[in-house]
């Protein structure tokens, strides 16, 4: 079946790309191999019939906040992630800890995993609006944003203008004020 | 159809890989990448609800967390840029005193 493919390789995509993000010491691969994963995104998205969002996650977050990370990564000429001292000798350091703490992540993955395979009555669309008409049209989305949500997308301007003042001002050297 | 259970197992996964991210790295630009994978894991669950409920606020919602990360992205880096100019350091360990 294609489509359990497409998911399985989109999804895999994604989780490897966020598991290489995480460990990766030089920032400029993980800024690409974060891109690489958002793409894989965009796919599930394409999946979930979810257009609008796909592309959205291409263009603003591929393209653009992630270039923003580049830019910033390039302008201070980031040293490589340091393996300080302070890593070494810090007491949660300590070997013990550290694998206790890694089963214990993995106990929660387990958990999560086995509880949402479980949830059987998840695995369908809500009965009598299966169809993947209204969810997809970005007509519909756009009429809902600019109706019911118009004050939320209003505000979402002021937000948007706050923080760019905040980042001329927070940026700016201060010597030459 | 691939079932909502496994849309959120993907989301769930790198939700913890966020986290683990944000706990583990020591390098401030990392840590703002790990952020942006836990909110696109949410964004993920939202898409997913959204198809399975028949109902188009789950894309709504995700133009907004997307316009949030936008933000925090440009408020964040700025922070990083001049954090950076004091100390020349992107270890959060240098800056466990903010007043010198």
């Amino acid at each position: 079946m294609p489509e359990t493919l497409v998911f399985y390789l989109f999804s895999g995509l994604a989780i490897g790309a966020s598991a290489l993000v995480i460990g990766q010491r030089n920032p400029m691969y993980s800024i690409m191999l974060l891109i690489a994963s958002f793409g894989a995104l965009s796919g599930l998205y394409i999946l979930l019939d979810a257009p609008f969002a796909a592309v959205a996650q291409i263009i603003v977050y591929a393209g653009a906040i992630m270039v923003l990370f580049l830019f910033v990564v390039m302008l201070l000429n980031a040293p490589q992630e340091d393996a300080a001292a302070y890593d070494r000798t810090h007491p949660l350091r300590h070997p013990a800890i550290t694998r206790f703490g890694a089963l214990l992540a993995g106990l929660l993955v387990v958990q999560l995993t086995w509880a949402l395979a479980r949830a059987n009555q998840l695995a369908q669309p809500v009965a009598g609006r299966t169809d993947a008409g209204t969810v997809s049209s970005v007509r519909e989305l756009g009429r809902v944003l600019f109706e019911r949500h118009g004050f939320a997308f209003e505000a979402t301007s002021i937000l948007i203008l706050v923080a760019m003042v905040g980042a001329v001002v927070l940026a700016r050297r201060e010597d030459r004020v | 159809m691939i079932p909502l259970s496994h849309y959120l197992i993907v989301s769930a996964i790198l939700f913890a890989l966020g986290t683990a991210g944000v706990f583990m790295r020591r390098n401030l630009i990392t840590i703002l990448l790990s952020i942006e994978i836990m909110l696109n894991a949410v964004n993920l669950t939202f898409v997913a609800f959204g198809r399975f409920a028949g109902d188009v606020n789950g894309q709504i919602i995700v133009f907004f967390v997307m316009t949030v990360a936008a933000a925090e992205a440009a408020v964040g880096l700025a922070l990083i840029i001049a954090l950076f100019r004091h100390r020349e350091s992107l270890n959060p360990d240098a800056f466990t005193s903010l007043k010198w």
